[in-house]
């Protein structure tokens, strides 16, 4: 896939101005299509992933899937939605991962707040330069993570547990670009 | 099109701040590292309990699927593991003896010191059905909780070693905190030196030994055991062995490592705090619990050894202190490397119960 998101991406949440676009009629952009079922899908995924499972020593992957979700989301369209998702599934998250309630919505949030706002750069870059985003935003989202755990717990998590949680979250791009190619064009109103 | 794009775009940045502060307000009023139900909240042990039969469903395939590998894989190992077996074998009936000469002496001493040792402590069984390895929290869920009459605080072991305490419990699953976990705080001992620190995990996987004091106070390999400061965890549970980070810092090498924790023990161990009469210790009251029964007369053959023993014995003696742990150590040594570590732990463990 090497179609890029050129042009389509403009109105971020600090834009007023459309960066144009193909002209097509607005469809109705369905809620539970765009927000639930893939939220549904991230939760189950990572409850499936909390199996107690070791092949050759290594545990499954734990990846933060609703980083994808927050990037996908945030540059689709805006959403007075999303955020309440966002903030659900985080929840979600800590109560699974017995972290600090709030720990995980907060860090969701923040990076869907940065896509957003940032949306307007991104318009007209290509499959790798958003990955390069979606890269960006998982550091956020780990990042803020790293800081919420520093000052819960006054010890700095392990940096390459981190870094390795970061790397499996960047490498699910491709299932991220899927659900941005299937619902960016619905809306041309927030192209 | 315009118009309706702006209202759009407000609505969501005013939902993205609502929701935001809702996590803030959260995340600073969260209480997980306090012990006890009400720190671990009322919407945490509802999710356990709903959390812990759906994870042993579908948990329940790859148990399967892992006992059906270890069913063929017995079978390819078998004559290797024979000879193994039948070398540890030959290892054990030397310590054997051992163990029988000095558990004589240990009673004696004890005896003579009037020494006061950890109550019994039950244990019980689980199996862990979700697992969380992320760096900012790392915790198991176990199929076992207050029915069983597991508290927040138990230690929890597997069989090789302590893995952590249970943080968060409810009818029918425990959240356990393992050694791991950023908020995971467990005091420990160089079993060599009897150096003291203060095992802090952070989401890696080899917990600091953060306080560690002294010259030399840990070498690569040394034993690591629960020192039973603080009453939290009974002294003497294996833990790990000392090895240096790269980072210079003085790490452990869990035992719990060695192998998947299918299956954990949480053993009912009420720290002493809870056991004692607190208010009789705020009031000053000197006997809390009745001192052991005096010793048999030693042997003949034992008593020039424990003149001095025995005449401390016969002084009046201030009345025991509540908080005071035993000066000996009954705890094993653990060797630092080789497999399935026995555990002989230094309380007096009654049995497992059947999950």
């Amino acid at each position: 896939m090497s179609r890029g998101y050129s042009g389509q991406l403009g109105g971020g949440f600090g834009s007023g101005s459309r960066l144009g676009g193909p002209s097509r009629a607005a469809r109705p952009l369905n809620p539970v299509a765009w927000l639930v079922l893939p939220a549904l899908a991230a939760a189950l995924i990572t409850f499936l992933l909390g199996v107690p499972l070791r092949i050759a020593g290594f545990g499954l992957p734990e990846p933060v899937l609703p980083v994808g979700l927050a990037f996908a989301w945030a540059l689709i369209r805006p959403s007075a939605f999303a955020p309440v998702v966002l903030l659900l599934l985080g929840l979600f998250l800590d109560l699974l991962w017995g972290a600090p309630l709030g720990l995980w919505p907060l860090s969701l949030l923040l990076a869907y707040g940065g896509v957003a706002f940032a949306r307007p750069l991104m318009a007209g870059q290509g499959y790798a330069a958003t990955w390069a985003w979606y890269v960006a935003t998982v550091a956020v989202a780990l990042g803020a993570a790293y800081l919420f755990t520093t000052l819960d717990a006054r010890v700095r998590p392990h940096i390459w547990a981190v870094l390795s949680q970061a790397l499996v979250t960047a490498l699910l791009y491709p299932l991220v670009a899927r659900l941005i190619d299937q619902f960016e064009d619905v809306d041309p109103r927030f192209r | 099109m315009e118009g309706i794009r702006v209202p759009v775009t407000w609505a969501a940045t005013a939902a993205l701040i609502l929701c935001g502060l809702v996590a803030a307000t959260l995340l600073l009023n969260d209480r997980r590292d306090e012990m006890g139900v009400e720190g671990w909240g009322a919407a945490r042990t509802g999710f356990d309990r709903v959390a812990a039969p759906a994870g042993g469903v579908v948990s329940a395939p790859v148990r399967w699927t892992g006992g059906a590998f270890g069913y063929v894989a017995d079978y390819w190992d078998a004559v290797g593991e024979n000879r193994r077996l039948k070398r540890r074998l030959r290892d054990m009936e030397k310590l054997r003896a051992e163990v029988v000469a000095l558990r004589d002496v240990n009673q004696r001493y004890a005896s003579l010191l009037r020494l006061r040792t950890d109550p019994p402590a039950a244990m019980v069984a689980a199996r862990v059905v979700l697992d969380a390895r992320g760096p900012s929290s790392t915790t198991r869920l176990a199929n076992a909780g207050t029915e069983k009459r597991i508290r927040p605080g138990h230690p929890v072991l597997s069989e090789h070693g302590l893995v952590g305490r249970v943080a968060g419990v409810t009818r029918g699953a425990s959240r356990v905190l393992l050694l791991t976990d950023p908020a995971s705080r467990t005091p420990v001992l160089i079993d060599r030196t009897n150096a003291r620190a203060i095992l802090t995990g952070d989401g890696g996987p080899n917990p600091r030994l953060e306080f560690l004091r002294g010259t030399a106070p840990a070498r690569e390999g040394d034993a690591i055991l629960t020192s039973g400061d603080g009453g939290v965890f009974p002294r003497g549970l294996p833990v790990g062995v000392a090895v240096k980070g790269v980072d210079g810092v003085w790490r452990a090498r869990l035992y719990s490592d060695r192998a998947p924790i299918d299956y954990v023990r949480v053993l009912l161990f009420d720290d002493f705090s809870r056991l004692v009469n607190q208010r009789a210790l705020v009031d000053g009251v000197p006997a809390v619990i009745a001192p052991p029964a005096q010793p048999a007369a030693p042997p003949a053959a034992a008593r020039p050894q424990s003149q001095g023993a025995s005449a401390a014995a016969a002084r009046p003696r201030p009345a025991p202190r509540p908080a005071a742990r035993p000066a000996a150590r009954p705890a094993p040594r653990p060797a630092p490397a080789g497999p399935a570590q026995p555990e002989r732990p230094s309380y007096r463990a009654v049995g497992p119960t059947a999950p």
